[in-house]
């Protein structure tokens, strides 16, 4: 029988536990936080501003145009969705499949998830062109006949997609803080923490019926949640399939694009534990080495999916017959545009593979740059998808490059500064890993440990 | 929901201690305490004898109902309303409504999920009667409602102090 590892390092007490968690909520940040956070509040500062003169002035600043008429926002905004989706997949996915290792890591993938689907929101907005007439995205009563959106449209459905997703996975994730609040709250010192976290905490009490109740809508959000994630990908990607464009109309799209969400999400879900163990040593015992392998399999496993998905288009084009298919891909490897998707193909396919070697995926510092070479690689990805199916159309008299400017890079560069804003912020005021969902799952892998009487059978699961 | 109540209240140290202190009170044949615990405990459910949740039966006819909204209102929409002929599509294009129709299932079947949590833990409360500020980190709890069937203070403390209880004290909950 494979002996199981220790899902937490070092036989804690329930006290420990709480303790440990809720540590950096209750002490001063130091320099190494406050640096950071100042950082990506200034980058958040600027991005707020290069939004305001793109809005105020017109989308003529950034490089979209005939024929490239998506540009930085829409990949961007794929870019971001797509690293959600990880976290969703962790905290929903993986407690379906009884994966009791995602207990440490789920609470900050999901504040990963919303953080990104926010930052994602505000890209097609922005892409709108005129963001203050957004409202019109919705269907609502009006004097206009009533004109009522057009439900046919992919892109409507991703309106109703991604804002139905933004609010399920807020909901999900402050479902699982509310025990958690409660548990700060009793312990709060402090007037105004015991006041705002007792808000926050709904004045949760922890009776034996809550619980019950408690664990089956947390099942039923799982459950709710795992068709939702698989859905948003699946109905971004429609943006693309459902047109006529080559290199955007074909049906391999949506797991194409769902086995890339997950893998970018992946990518960034290690690049911010790498970052949360070196800030918060303490979490080393919860966020284990173990944990981060395990990631780095899936990462791997996707960057393959990933992989044959490439080979997939190729094959198809070819297979197909269609002339337009078979240039746009030999375009896409060969044209103007071969050095993105040559940073998306190293990235993506390539780097992942050193992950076959247990050394190289147990290593911290080699983990991190490879999760950072996803998240590149991801990026191109949708550039690739994207500027190069447009840039060279059915008719030669419609060829063009897509005129990037310095607008466009800041607004991508500016995001991180909006999504680090945010999840600095989350690390200091929420408790960055489920207290009252680790505490039952302290003793897996150290059975030695346990009372006779505490003797729990764990092959079946609870 | 409501205001607290008066009643014997026992603090335990171990899970263990918990579940049997538990399964012990309703085997005495009280029906309205409350096991209080930091954390889900494996087999408390049954050990207080408590039905399964009836959440389950919100989520499907809140589903439903986002369901069949998000049908009805694409088809009153883009048949009824105002038809408009988009390429030459059918006005009553089912396939094309099926991602709203799904959207509007989840979001109503959790929207609504929540709300019933709500509904059955008594949540929000604004300052909740606590019994001890340790119930959520690594202490558990038995109370026992004076309002119960044979409630007697002086049993009710024998048999806490038999299970091993750290702690009897009358007090609110």
């Amino acid at each position: 029988m494979m002996k199981r590892k220790a899902l937490v390092i070092g036989h804690k007490t329930l006290q420990e536990v709480t303790e440990d968690i809720v540590a950096p909520v209750e002490t001063m940040p130091g320099k190494g936080w406050i640096s950071l956070f100042l950082s990506a509040k200034l980058l958040f500062l600027f991005y707020i501003i290069t939004i305001a003169i793109v809005v105020s002035t017109g989308m003529g600043l950034l490089g979209v145009n005939h024929p490239v008429g998506w540009g930085t926002m829409i990949v961007t905004f794929v870019f971001w969705i797509g690293i959600g989706h990880a976290g969703t997949l962790i905290s929903a996915i993986l407690f379906l499949f009884r994966q009791k290792w995602r207990t440490s890591v789920a609470r900050t993938a999901e504040a990963m998830t919303v953080f990104a689907v926010m930052t994602a929101g505000i890209f097609p907005l922005i892409h709108t062109g005129r963001p203050w007439l957004d409202y019109w995205l919705f269907p609502y009563p009006n004097q206009r006949g009533p004109l009522w959106t057009n439900f046919r449209s992919p892109l409507l459905w991703d309106v109703f997609a991604v804002s139905t997703y933004a609010t399920v996975s807020m909901v999900f994730w402050y479902i699982g803080l509310v025990p958690d609040f409660a548990t700060i709250r009793d312990r709060a010192r402090h007037k105004i923490r015991r006041k705002v976290y007792g808000a926050l905490s709904l004045g949760w009490r922890g009776r034996a019926r809550d619980w019950s109740h408690y664990e089956m809508l947390y099942l039923l959000l799982a459950g709710l949640s795992t068709p939702l994630v698989l859905s948003v990908h699946t109905i971004v990607s429609f943006d693309f399939a459902v047109s006529n464009v080559p290199g955007w109309h074909t049906t391999i799209f949506p797991p194409y694009f769902v086995a890339g969400a997950i893998f970018s999400g992946f990518g960034m879900v290690v690049t911010l534990m790498t970052l949360v163990r070196i800030g918060f040593p303490k979490f080393k015992d919860y966020i284990t080495i173990d944990h981060m392998e395990v990631m780095n399999k899936i990462i791997m496993a996707t960057g393959m999916m990933v992989g044959y998905a490439y080979a997939c288009e190729f094959f198809i084009a070819w297979y197909s017959g269609n002339m337009y298919e078979k240039f746009t891909f030999i375009n896409r490897a060969f044209g103007p545009y071969s050095w993105a998707y040559w940073i998306m193909v190293s990235c993506n396919v390539l780097i992942p593979q050193i992950f076959w070697f247990k050394k190289l995926r147990r290593s911290i510092p080699i983990m991190f740059a490879v999760s950072i070479f996803v998240n590149i690689g991801m990026w191109f990805e949708r550039f690739v998808i994207t500027v190069t199916s447009l840039h060279r159309d059915f008719l030669p008299a419609n060829w063009g490059n897509y005129a990037w400017s310095n607008y466009d890079a800041a607004i991508l560069f500016g995001s991180f500064g909006m999504f680090l804003t945010l999840f600095l912020l989350y690390l200091r005021l929420f408790p960055a890993i489920s207290i009252a969902e680790i505490k039952p799952v302290i003793h897996v892998g150290q059975e030695d440990c346990r009372k006779p009487d505490q003797k729990v059978d764990h092959k079946g699961g609870h | 929901m409501g205001g607290s109540k008066t009643g014997m209240a026992a603090i335990f140290l171990t899970e263990a201690q918990v579940l049997v202190a538990a399964k012990k009170t309703h085997d005495m044949g009280f029906v309205k305490y409350d096991a209080i615990t930091p954390y889900p405990v494996h087999g408390m459910e049954e050990a207080c004898a408590l039905k399964r949740s009836w959440i389950p039966y919100v989520t499907f006819g809140a589903g439903f109902c986002g369901l069949s909204l998000a049908l009805w209102f694409t088809w009153w929409t883009s048949a009824v309303n105002w038809a408009i002929n988009v390429g030459g599509k059918p006005f009553f294009s089912l396939p094309a409504f099926v991602p709203i129709m799904f959207e509007l299932t989840v979001l109503f079947a959790a929207l609504s999920s929540v709300v019933a949590l709500f509904y059955a833990a008594g949540l929000p409360r604004i300052n909740p009667p606590i019994l001890d500020k340790d119930l959520t980190c690594h202490k558990f709890a038995i109370f026992i409602p004076s309002d119960d069937v044979g409630y007697d203070e002086k049993k009710i403390e024998a048999m806490f102090r038999a299970l091993g209880a750290s702690e009897v004290k009358k007090a609110e909950f």
